[in-house]
């Protein structure tokens, strides 16, 4: 069997399908930050809190309502949303005009609350959610036994992510959009209701959010803290692929989850830092990130 | 003004890594109504001042936090109920966040300004080995439940620490003795990266090759990892039987669950080395069964358990962990002592804690040792299959009792300078 670096090429294959699979998940949170960002100049700390409660509405859905995994799939999400909007209109909206750290400060400040509330109620250990049925077992693709469900994860991630590249790149909506990011004033004056767009943007960037929970649920422990230990790794990735990039997030996330799965083989220590390590490297080379514009 | 932002950023990332978890401290209410303080009993501050140090709200918080805070407060209830003391006890507890720097300076304050004369809990053996150092230079009691590092017993060990509840090497000699001896002879470690994690492999790695298992490898982890997958297809790469987990609390469960669903477990054995019963609570029974670890303390064990545990029970609505059903037997052996002392100044109550014969519902005929350790009874246990479980939380086969002298490090292999030889 051929090695590279004393590592077999069947291991090596293994541990890249996996960084996608982790990759899938960055993607969807940093695409989520970067659609937030990019309309609202909000840089919302409490995106790993909403992914949390994503996880934790699937769970409370089907262990209090009976809701399955596939309706968790809409609904959660959906409820995230409502309660991003919420956010929106009772909080964040006051902040706009202000600089970028107060909303950072008050979405951290949010974050510790939902999740102190989790917590509280739930613990840390969290609650067991099943894989659904139709995806248990797993594909032997030779080099690995990979789990339906996981590659369920990145067929999932990949198509949202690329819904909304298009929606906002290629569609009148998305037009709207962005023309409302670069000069909300003029963009009012042609009678399109900016604020709303600007409230349906929040919801839709915490309702990705909501959605990788839920995906991320059967795969992981549903646990209060399951966000906070991800969010840091998904700014990382954001800086990286340029604040406010919807492309550069998705390419970057991916990008990112399998350079982590390749140091989890040759240098397992350093996985938690490598991410930190390549951001120090690309705000000095490139400081607007590999797919940011200097403004 | 990208630039600004990004700097605003990065430095957020890490206020957020190092802030993350709030500070969660209080102080229970204190005990009231107690002015007479009867003669004999020399006690500073007029009141005996307990601490209890923990995770409040981190990854180790279901395993000792807000549970064990409860154990302290009804130890104190029970011996104030029981032998009618006649001075005042109080209890305050703090969040250390598995930092060991905030630790050792919450241990600082509150033996220099707060009077307090004995910590407990103290989870997670980087604290722990701060916070005993802390506790040497200040001369008060430190009685350790929570960290499993057997470095404290040995070379960190101090004339006032005293580690209570387990250790790694009680840990790896039930679990690990058990498993070769069933014909678990190779194995693979998935070791969380730090002290305890380190400790707790190179323990079970001695006990494995001793009983003529051989180690195939291991992977080190971030704590608090948020995949496991990678680190668990190179444990299955190995093709040891065994692949043993020295890590805990959240991690061990993400490594669980991970190990279930990539087929792991068809071909390999998954041996927790400290897995406890709020890991298999949280897991559920389809997921755990089958596996074996050792565990100090079960709550189903006898009357005597089960009476204290269904009291702790209606507190918490959770049945205790080892560590928490330890914290309320030190504070209780902490104040029968500095009653029989009559002082609660450090070097009286440890000599009084060592010529004692500890026994409550946690430890029959428990002893301290002149290295720290307090030595009893561990058990083996195997998670039973749903259809076996009887009731919420009853979830362990005892399959054996370890006798203490056999369960804990021979006194003769310590490598703690107070032992004379």
């Amino acid at each position: 069997m051929s090695e590279i670096f004393g590592v077999p090429v069947q291991a090596l294959m293994g541990q890249l399908m996996l960084g996608l699979v982790n990759g899938s998940f960055y993607a969807m949170l940093s695409l989520g930050l970067a659609v937030i960002f990019g309309m609202l100049n909000i840089i919302n700390f409490a995106h790993g809190a909403l992914y949390m409660m994503g996880a934790m509405f699937a769970w409370m859905g089907l262990n209090y309502f009976g809701i399955g995994y596939w309706w968790s799939l809409l609904l959660a999400p959906l409820g995230v949303g409502l309660v991003g909007i919420l956010i929106e209109r009772s909080m964040l909206r006051w902040l706009y005009k202000l600089d970028h750290l107060y909303g950072l400060l008050l979405t951290f400040g949010l974050a510790l609350i939902i999740e102190g509330l989790f917590r509280d109620q739930y613990g840390v250990s969290g609650q067991p959610y099943s894989i659904p049925e139709e995806l248990t077992g797993a594909f032997n693709l030779g080099f690995m036994f990979l789990p339906k469900y996981r590659a369920w994860v990145i067929l999932a991630s990949l198509t949202v992510c690329f819904a909304t590249w298009y929606v906002i790149e290629k569609t009148p909506l998305g037009a709207y959009l962005r023309a409302a990011t670069e000069n909300p004033q003029l963009t009012q004056a042609f009678g399109i209701n900016v604020p709303l767009m600007v409230m349906l943007t929040y919801g839709f960037g915490v309702a990705l959010a909501g959605f990788a929970g839920v995906l991320a649920a059967p795969a992981l422990q549903v646990s209060p803290l399951m966000g906070s230990n991800l969010i840091i790794v998904v700014f990382a990735v954001v800086v990286i692929g340029g604040m406010g990039s919807i492309l550069g997030s998705i390419v970057t996330g991916l990008g990112l989850g399998i350079v982590e799965g390749l140091t989890k083989v040759f240098w397992p220590e350093a996985s938690a830092t490598v991410v930190f390590v390549i951001m120090a490297i690309v705000l000095l080379l490139r400081p607007a990130g590999l797919f940011g514009r200097e403004k | 003004m990208k630039r600004k932002l990004i700097g605003a950023l990065v430095g957020a990332a890490v206020m957020s890594m190092s802030a993350g978890q709030a500070l969660a401290q209080a102080k229970a209410p204190a005990a009231k109504g107690m002015a007479a303080k009867p003669a004999g009993v020399k006690l500073s501050g007029e009141m005996v001042k307990i601490g209890v140090l923990t995770d409040m709200s981190g990854v180790y918080s279901d395993l000792g936090g807000q549970g064990s805070v409860t154990s302290a407060q009804m130890a104190i209830d029970d011996f104030k109920a029981q032998a009618k003391p006649g001075w005042k006890i109080e209890l305050v507890y703090a969040d250390h966040q598995n930092k060991a720097d905030v630790g050792s300076n919450k241990a600082r304050e509150w033996y220099d300004t707060q009077g307090v004369d004995m910590m407990t809990d103290v989870l997670n053996s980087a604290v722990a080995l701060a916070v005993s150092k802390v506790t040497l230079e200040k001369k008060r009691v430190l009685i350790d439940a929570g960290a499993a590092t057997t470095r404290l017993t040995n070379e960190d060990c101090t004339p006032y620490t005293v580690h209570y509840v387990y250790d790694t090497y009680a840990l790896a000699n039930g679990g690990g003795k058990a498993v070769v001896k069933q014909g678990g002879d190779s194995w693979f470690f998935l070791t969380a990266d730090y002290a305890f994690g380190h400790s707790l492999e190179k323990d079970t790695a001695d006990v494995v090759k001793a009983n003529g298992g051989k180690v195939l490898g291991a992977v080190r982890h971030p704590l608090n990892a948020s995949d496991f997958s990678s680190f668990l297809l190179q444990a299955q790469a190995s093709k040891a039987k065994i692949v043993g987990l020295a890590n805990a609390g959240g991690d061990t469960i993400n490594s669980i669950k991970a190990a279930n669903e990539f087929g792991l477990t068809k071909n390999q054995k998954l041996v927790g080395l400290l897995t406890q019963i709020t890991d298999i609570h949280a897991l559920g029974l389809p997921t755990t069964q089958g596996m074996m670890f050792t565990e100090g303390f079960y709550w189903n064990l006898n009357a005597e358990t089960r009476d204290w545990s269904r009291r702790y029970f209606a507190k918490m609505k959770k049945m205790p962990s080892m560590l928490q059903a330890g914290v309320y037997s030190a504070v209780l052996t902490y104040l029968k002592a500095v009653q029989a002392a009559g002082t609660d100044e450090a070097d009286a109550v440890m000599k009084q804690l060592k010529s004692m014969t500890i026994n409550d519902m946690f430890a029959k005929n428990g002893k301290i040792r002149e290295d720290g350790r307090m030595v009893h009874d561990m058990f083996l246990v195997e998670v039973k299959k749903q259809a076996e479980s009887k009731e919420p939380w009853d979830y362990y086969h005892v399959r054996s009792v370890i006798p203490g002298n056999e369960a804990f490090q021979p006194l003769s292999l310590s490598r703690c300078p107070l032992v004379k030889k």
